[in-house]
């Protein structure tokens, strides 16, 4: 595994390249909204991943539940904490993008709402993390994880009451994109995921190392002890 | 012993407690008579306002004050190790859970009961929708942010600045559950639609996250 990750990580360095120069130099213009449009180049395919990630997150927490996993545990801790910085990018972009096309920098709209609100669950299981320092950390931050999947839903149905502002997907119905804006999209949305996952795999390596260091900092302090 | 009288007897114990020390109440109430002043000063609002205000503020103040009853549940039993104790005893640990949840359940409609004719008072409140429901959405979103509100500070027990913690924890699960109060109650108090979708929004909350806390509190009693 560790051969293929220069590679890998190379590789999505390359898409990413081709995705930029794709979105910012062969896309056309979008008629109404100008050149701002591009974002959507970055907005979505973080958006796309952060949720990829809070979804390996809940697998990851539920796996370690049944089975105490300690790489299970460990890839938690990584995709989560990726998966904020991603989500951040998202909530971000977001107002940048809705300024000068709605008029305003944040609605209440029910795919915002809900990635704030993920956004908020996820910010409070790393402090949870970060603010338990014993051995049980790990099941408290998964039994988290399984709470904030249980939230996402409800927090879905309570905003979607109110009447949505954001733009429908424009995938799928009719072809109103232009084929190029649709490759650099998808160009786009494929080097995210792999950028995605390459920080969240180097992550998680470095989280075990880590682990792995710790245990025999613990191990040398038992032995200089019995000595 | 049974689920039953295990729930009871601790649930005695814990109100009997209460009952004779008074602490967590009078802070409690206390602390929602403070906020229910300075929202008043701050807002200074007419009739009309306060109906479309009011339902927030009455469920921001006992949100933040059932923090206080909240915070003290596990306290008690973090001396003499009882919780240790209660790890070893064969009693099921749902009905440690229970009897914690409904102590707080019960305290927290007391402080509801006696804050809200003072909320009343205080902002010139009178329903125009039917205020009987009101009743309903008390006794759900009461219970939708006890019982998530147990949970959590079983969990952060063990965490550094505990205190702290638990805000942190519930305020976000808690959103949806929070909105829906707050919307019910706004509906009611101006009379105007149905809060239908808000109070089966309420039970539906009530429902799965207390499934999801009977299913894991062993999971977290047991983690230490």
């Amino acid at each position: 595994m560790k051969k293929i990750f220069p590679i890998f990580a190379a590789l999505t360095a390359l898409l990413l390249a081709y995705g930029f120069y794709q979105a910012m130099w062969v896309a056309p213009t979008e008629r109404t909204m100008g050149d701002v449009q591009r974002i959507f180049y970055y907005h979505v395919p973080s958006a796309w991943t952060a949720f990829c990630l809070f979804f390996t997150n809940l697998i990851a927490s539920i796996v370690y539940l049944i089975r105490k996993n300690p790489k299970a545990d460990a890839l938690a801790v990584a995709s989560a904490e990726v998966g904020v910085v991603f989500c951040t990018i998202v909530l971000v972009t977001g107002p940048i993008w809705a300024r000068p096309v709605w008029g305003i920098w944040w609605t209440w709209d029910v795919r915002l709402t809900t990635t704030l609100v993920l956004w908020l669950i996820y910010v409070s299981y790393l402090v949870l993390r970060r603010f338990s320092d014993t051995a049980q950390t790990p099941v408290l931050a998964a039994v988290l994880a399984i709470f904030g999947a249980l939230d996402v839903p409800l927090v879905y149905f309570s905003i979607w009451f109110f009447r949505t502002q954001h733009p429908q997907p424009v995938m799928g119905n009719g072809g109103s994109l232009d084929p190029r804006m649709l490759h650099a999209f998808l160009i786009n949305l494929l080097a995210f995921s792999c950028f995605g996952a390459v920080v969240c795999w180097w992550r998680y390596g470095l989280e075990r190392e880590q682990r792995e260091v710790e245990e025999l900092e613990a191990l040398e302090s038992l032995h200089g002890v019995s000595r | 012993m049974s689920l039953r009288s295990i729930t009871l007897a601790t649930l005695t114990k814990d109100i009997r407690l209460e009952w004779r020390s008074r602490d967590a109440i009078n802070s409690m109430l206390f602390f929602s008579l403070l906020v229910v002043v300075i929202f008043s000063f701050s807002f200074d609002p007419n009739a009309e306002e306060s109906r479309e205000i009011a339902g927030g503020l009455i469920w921001v103040a006992f949100l933040f004050a059932a923090i206080v009853a909240l915070n003290q549940t596990w306290a008690r039993e973090l001396r003499n190790q009882v919780l240790d104790a209660y790890r070893v005893s064969p009693a099921p640990a749902n009905a440690l859970f229970l009897a914690k949840a409904v102590g707080n359940f019960i305290l927290v409609t007391l402080l509801e009961a006696v804050m809200a004719p003072l909320f009343m008072v205080f902002y010139n409140l009178r329903a125009l929708g039917a205020a009987w429901q009101l009743l309903a959405i008390a006794i759900l979103g009461t219970w939708a942010l006890v019982v998530n509100g147990t949970f959590f500070a079983a969990m952060s027990l063990r965490t550094r600045s505990r205190e702290i913690m638990l805000p942190l924890l519930l305020f976000p699960i808690s959103i949806p559950a929070v909105q829906s109060m707050v919307e019910a109650t706004r509906i009611i108090l101006s009379g105007d639609g149905s809060a239908r979708f808000w109070v089966v929004l309420l039970l539906t909350y009530d429902v799965v996250f207390t499934t999801a806390c009977l299913g894991l509190f062993k999971t977290i009693l047991q983690a230490e």
